[in-house]
């Protein structure tokens, strides 16, 4: 409900007054690049992403800086380029780099196995690479960089934050199935590591190798599957949702599921409604009539993290920006109850990470009780002695 | 405790005398819950809770008119404030608001409220006697706290996301000028002469005194209350006292409210309350301040001379917002 005639003389009002400020607008141009990835493993998929998914966090929270930016005298705009191939990605990506007023920051949202490829164009350019896509622990742990800021969370933090919550409730024994894809194997292993980090034993563990239909035999295949002596619950790695739907109360014996499916540890969630986040799942809605997911809420962080490094340095170079964004200084309300920053010695935006069934939040964790010296978001994810990274720039 | 045996003596013996002066006259309180959609009304003497209210959905910012005649309640799900008559707790007619009303400030003038519209980024101007929207005024994202100047000439909007005070001037209606403070900012109260701002940012875990002359920020308070981890120190609702001494800041899931000498900055004191402590409210003349705390769906009582928390009072389902009736 707006009321057109009040408010557009309100605009006028506004118009006059940005006419008569002397400074000149600031524009900050953010390049948004993305390689369309390969379909999903599943046979058949029912539900599609989105076309938008990802990109349209970015553009709400252009939205947003330049809601904020015309007090400023800040315009915010956003490039998107868009390849199926690397290396058509890397030719478009070089080209706009080239240019005289080449974007000093460059979102990121291409497959697991391009992004290396596609970072070391951005970093050789001397831009400023913010990774919205990949949540590999090495990007974090091994490879981190300066230069290199990451908003999505890695899988490590995923895997964290389910076991605190599972240890909270006494589930120690995890029985734990991996499927076939990379990104499966890398969750898998980040659940090792939470498990050994938190003291739950993994008593049972199994890859997926069936290529039959579950639709048809679910019923008779996971129950034998998950048949063991016993477990407080089974922990399913399968990032593209090929088998993890079937678990659910399928399992010989009736236990929750967590990871992929059930009990599922993400970004965001449509069903956050706490510390003002109703606002945000709002405006998402109102604009691409859909839900805001954990990929267009990493786009979003991204845009705002830079949006308030501009507006507290009233600065647009790169430079000044990372310096700050990394500094103690920075902080970004992000409608998780409390402020977010970044790991100076990773990169990575440390965040609480919401733990998800498909219509509620079970928990935000870290859970109170998990202690750190410095700030306890650090209890997931690399810990600064867990990594060996030169930051140096 | 002794207070109030001492309170009832001395209603006792009025009620038997008759005759003295009402100096401990109780009064009113009227409490928002946001998520059961009442209002609990509480007697400040008795500390009781006398009666409950049904109103429109999420009923958040509420505000006495200047007779308390009315009161005027965000009811933000409902996308309207809604005009409750005092005398019958019965509601008269909605104003119109824009949408997602969450608080709001009413002029001097008695007359003109001035809403802030959280989903739409616009704050709404009311005339309450005509029932118009007389204007909307383009602000920063999610527009959520509101103050008048005491002189009327001055209307402050914070946004949450956008991390400003809007400062509006109330003869034109138009936005003039902006101070960035940190992130979101969620409440404004102006000193008693108008000379100062105070301005909560939740997520920034600060207080800033904004000079209102030059609009720049003076001062900035901080907050460490041992135990407590300084993320969970979000400041929310504000109160000064009258004579200048105090200023009392809820603390939200801090569950604290900070006491902070008003001319000094300097914090006094952490008095413990219930969970997520959001508004604030001063009763009995200003010898009481009430707490609404959303989490543990409480109301604390805090006596003011002795600064030590003496009572708490259930009420509905997320209290939100509170207001006092002589």
């Amino acid at each position: 409900m707006r009321f057109i005639a009040t408010t557009s003389k309100c605009l006028c009002g506004l118009f006059l007054l940005q006419n008569t400020a002397l400074a000149s607008v600031q524009n900050i141009d953010i390049l948004y690049v993305q390689q369309v990835p390969e379909m999903s493993a599943e046979p058949l998929l029912l539900k599609q992403p989105a076309d938008n998914k990802t990109l349209a966090g970015a553009k709400l929270a252009i939205e947003d800086s330049n809601t904020t930016g015309r007090f400023l005298k800040q315009h915010y705009q956003l490039t998107v380029v868009v390849d199926d191939t690397t290396n058509g990605l890397i030719d478009q990506l070089k080209t706009a780099l080239a240019a005289d007023d080449a974007p000093g920051v460059v979102l990121i949202d291409v497959p697991e196995s391009a992004f290396s490829a596609i970072s070391k164009v951005v970093l050789n350019s001397g831009a400023l690479v913010m990774n919205i896509s990949s949540r590999k622990d090495a990007l974090r742990q091994s490879q981190c960089t300066a230069r290199m800021l990451h908003t999505v969370p890695s899988r490590a933090m995923l895997a964290d934050a389910m076991a605190q919550y599972l240890m909270s409730r006494r589930w120690r024994e995890w029985f734990l199935v991996t499927g076939n894809s990379e990104g499966d194997k890398a969750f898998s292993d980040a659940v090792q590591r939470s498990a050994k980090r938190f003291g739950a034993k993994i008593v049972e563990q199994k890859p997926w190798s069936f290529d039959t239909d579950l639709r048809r035999v679910a019923q008779k295949e996971i129950p034998l599957f998950t048949q063991h002596d016993d477990y407080d619950v089974v922990v399913v790695a399968d990032e593209q949702h090929v088998f993890d739907k079937y678990f659910p109360g399928n399992t010989w014996l009736p236990r929750p599921i967590a990871g992929s499916e059930g009990l599922i540890p993400t970004g965001w969630h449509w069903t956050l409604e706490q510390w003002g986040a109703t606002q945000l799942q709002n405006r998402f809605y109102s604009q691409f009539a859909r839900e805001m997911n954990e990929s267009d809420y990493a786009a979003w962080l991204a845009v705002r993290a830079i949006s308030e490094a501009v507006t507290r340095t009233k600065s647009t170079a790169s430079e000044v920006l990372y310096d700050y964004l990394l500094s103690d200084s920075f902080e970004l309300a992000a409608f998780k109850g409390r402020k977010l920053s970044f790991r100076a010695w990773n990169g990575q935006l440390r965040q609480p990470i919401p733990l998800v069934h498909p219509n509620g939040l079970t928990a935000l964790l870290p859970l109170e009780g998990y202690m750190h010296p410095v700030t306890d978001l650090d209890t997931l994810g690399y810990d600064k002695p867990e990594v060996r990274c030169n930051m140096a720039k | 405790m002794n207070l109030f045996n001492v309170n009832r003596f001395v209603k006792l013996t009025m009620s038997t005398l008759l005759a003295l002066p009402l100096t401990v006259l109780a009064e009113t309180a009227y409490v928002s819950n946001e998520k059961s959609d009442t209002l609990t009304i509480i007697d400040t003497d008795s500390l009781e809770v006398t009666n409950t209210v049904d109103v429109g959905m999420r009923p958040r910012g509420i505000i006495f008119s200047q007779d308390y005649k009315y009161l005027y309640i965000c009811a933000s799900e409902s996308d309207a404030v809604q005009v409750m008559d005092v005398a019958t707790n019965r509601i008269l007619h909605n104003l119109p608001s824009g949408e997602d009303p969450e608080q709001f400030a009413l002029h001097p003038n008695n007359r003109h409220l001035y809403i802030a519209n959280e989903d739409s980024a616009v704050v709404t101007v009311v005339d309450t006697e005509s029932r118009t929207v007389i204007a909307q005024i383009d602000v920063g994202i999610e527009p959520e706290g509101m103050a008048v100047s005491p002189d009327g000439k001055w209307v402050i909007n914070t946004s949450e996301t956008t991390n400003m005070l809007h400062w509006i001037d109330t003869s034109t209606h138009e936005l003039v000028d902006n101070t960035l403070v940190d992130q979101r900012p969620r409440h404004v109260e102006f000193s008693k002469d108008g000379s100062l701002v105070w301005a909560s940012a939740e997520i920034g875990g600060t207080v800033a005194i904004v000079d209102t002359t030059t609009r720049q920020i003076n001062h900035t308070i901080r907050f460490k209350i041992p135990g407590v981890h300084r993320d969970k120190i979000q400041p929310v609702g504000i109160k000064l006292t009258d004579d200048g001494k105090y200023a009392f800041i809820a603390l939200g899931p801090a569950n604290h409210v900070a006491v902070v000498d008003a001319k000094t900055y300097e914090v006094l004191d952490y008095l413990l309350v219930g969970r997520r402590v959001w508004q604030l409210a001063f009763a009995d003349n200003q010898t009481k301040l009430l707490t609404t705390n959303g989490v543990s769906g409480d109301v604390s009582v805090i006596d003011v001379n002795k600064l030590k928390v003496v009572k708490t009072i259930k009420a509905g389902r997320y209290p939100w917002g509170v207001v006092v009736k002589p």
